[in-house]
Formats: C-alpha cells, structure tokens, sequence
C-alpha cells in the first residue's frame, strides 16, 4: 500500500524530519542523520565565517544530493529578516523549501503568529514552498493555509523543552479541518512523544533536541526512526474502542 | 578598496562579487551573498560589480534544527 507523504508535488521517504542542531561534531550528526532514515534535514543560515576561511561545510558532510535541505529561519525575531534569510536560503541552497519561523519571545521561543502569516504571504506570491512553524492554534493553521502555506507545523510544546504533545486535542482539530499536511515542529523529547504525535494522524514530525541532547543521539534517532514507523502504522491501522471494562479476549465455549 | 564583508572591514583587491570569494577562499556554489540588502543570484556573481563601502553578506548552511 502506497502510504508516501507527498508535498505540493515531492515526495518524501520518511516522516520523521530531523533539525541538524546541537550535535557534538558533524561525525556525530551525519551518524544520527543515518540511523534516523531522515529524508529531510533542516539547516539554518548563518555567515561565513571569514577570518576562519577552512572551516568545515556542513554540506560536505550532508550530501544535498542524497538528503533535502530544508533551512529554516530561526533566530529571526520581525518579518523583515524572515523574509531575508529566506530570499538567502534560497539562493544558498538548491530548493524553494522554507521553514519559516518569525520568533515572537526569546524565552519560550514561541512564534509570533502575526508576522509569521505576513511572511508566509509574501513568500508563497515569491513562489517559495512554505513551512511555517506555528502555535497549536487551529485558526492561524487555517489562516496560513489560505495564506498559501504548503503544510502547517504546530508545536507541541515550546521548542527544546522535550514536553511532549501539550495539547494533542488542539493537534487533532488541527489535523480535521486542515487540507495542507500537518506536522508536529518542536515539543518531542523521547520515543513515545513521536508516535502519539503520529498516531494522531500528523503527517511527519520534526525532531531536533530530543535527539541531540540524548546520552546516545545515534540510538536515539533509531529509536525515533521506528516510533514514527509505529504510530503511523498505528494510525492507518486504527486503534479499537476505549472500554471501562474488561471484554474476555479468550472464547467461553469450551470450557470445563 | 575598502568594504564591509560579514561585518568586518576588509580590503580588497577584487572587483566582482565572484572576485571577492576567490579572494577570501570561499566556494561560490556553498553560499548565497548579499550587496547593500540585495540578495544576488548566483549566476550574478561573476558580473556584479562591488564598491567602496559595499556592504556584504556571505552565508551558508550551518546546522541548525531548531533555533540558532
């Protein structure tokens, strides 16, 4: 059965998207990259560092050919430098794929909603394949579908806190009422976290921290690899009723 | 000349944009580049000229998931 995620015409391998932050070196993050089956890594955008010219590329490491290049606007805080890095990103890279973030507080990094629909706006008429990494609020999910966003990604919890899905009911209105595929963006700490998020009905999760930030990112990206796997089988599958009491899985006939 | 690349003053003997990266030893290919808040195409390089007291941006892909 054909169950491949597709997006405005691409086809993606794997539903697990994996951020390329915080590793210890860019041995450990092309391992974990690997163990994840990741088809889609996001980057960020930051200068050269020219009085340090042989420092290492990280596409060298992360070949483009071999996985997409997803980068994304983190750290910008108004929706001028959104849409610069953006413009930027897109001349670096090899793709019109944005993920869009216009951050609105330092502390919990949560997004600032309003400039983030501006940007996507702007940015769909500029022909960019836009991912805006959203609250779990089902009306800007609307807002920025209309406005021409290619796929919504609400958190599930601020970014790096590894809370898990806070709000799965907000994620599951979400996930009715959204035409545009729907992914979970910041908020997965372990294992179980991507497959709720999965048995939902999300179409992918994007998973940096809780990867990077375990004692073993290797096995934990394996890890995630799999619970992804498991929730969306989980989910196409269908889960049975929930029941306050005990339904005997073992026949009556036959016994003494 | 004189010009602001990545916010460092530097001096530069080139006169393209694609001249100043041969200079500075950066690959074209692995950054995009922006001149006084324009960004360039990269076709663009080899024909853009700088100036005195351009302002340069010279970026490219670091890791980054989340926030930066």
């Amino acid at each position: 059965m054909d169950d491949t995620l597709r997006i405005k015409g691409t086809e993606f391998k794997s539903r697990l998207w994996i951020g390329t932050g915080k590793y210890k070196d860019f041995a450990e993050t092309v391992k974990a990259v690997e163990a994840s089956g990741a088809d889609v890594v996001t980057v960020s955008v930051r200068r050269v560092n020219i009085t340090d010219r042989k420092s290492e590329n990280l596409l060298d490491y992360i070949d483009p050919r071999k996985y997409r290049i997803l980068p994304n606007t983190a750290g910008c805080y108004t929706v001028d430098d959104a849409l610069r890095y953006s413009r930027l990103a897109r001349e670096a890279g090899v793709s019109d794929m944005i993920k869009l973030e216009v951050i609105g507080d330092e502390r919990t990094l949560f997004p600032d909603t309003i400039g983030l629909l501006q940007a996507t706006e702007i940015l769909a008429k500029e022909g960019f394949i836009v991912f805006p990494y959203t609250n779990d609020d089902p009306i800007m999910a609307r807002r920025l579908e209309n406005a021409g966003a290619a796929a919504v990604m609400p958190l599930g919890a601020p970014i790096g806190s590894g809370l898990g899905l806070r709000n799965p009911y907000n994620i599951k209105i979400i996930l009715e009422a959204s035409k545009v595929p729907v992914l979970v963006d910041a908020g997965v700490g372990t294992a179980s976290d991507a497959t709720i998020a999965m048995e939902l009905g999300c179409d992918a999760v994007l998973i940096n921290t809780a990867i990077a930030a375990a004692k073993d990112p290797v096995a934990m990206a394996a890890a995630m690899k799999h619970a992804v796997i498991a929730g969306r089988l989980a989910y196409k599958a269908g889960r049975m009723g929930r029941k306050l009491y005990a339904t005997a899985s073992s026949p009556i006939e036959g016994m003494l | 000349m004189r010009l602001k690349v990545n916010g460092e003053e530097i001096d530069t003997a080139a006169a393209t944009v694609l001249q100043l990266l041969q200079e500075q030893e950066i690959r074209p290919e692995r950054v995009a580049v922006e001149v006084n808040l324009k960004v360039l195409r990269r076709a663009d390089f080899e024909r853009r000229q700088i100036h005195e007291g351009d302002i340069v941006e010279i970026v490219y892909f670091v890791g980054g998931g989340r926030h930066g």
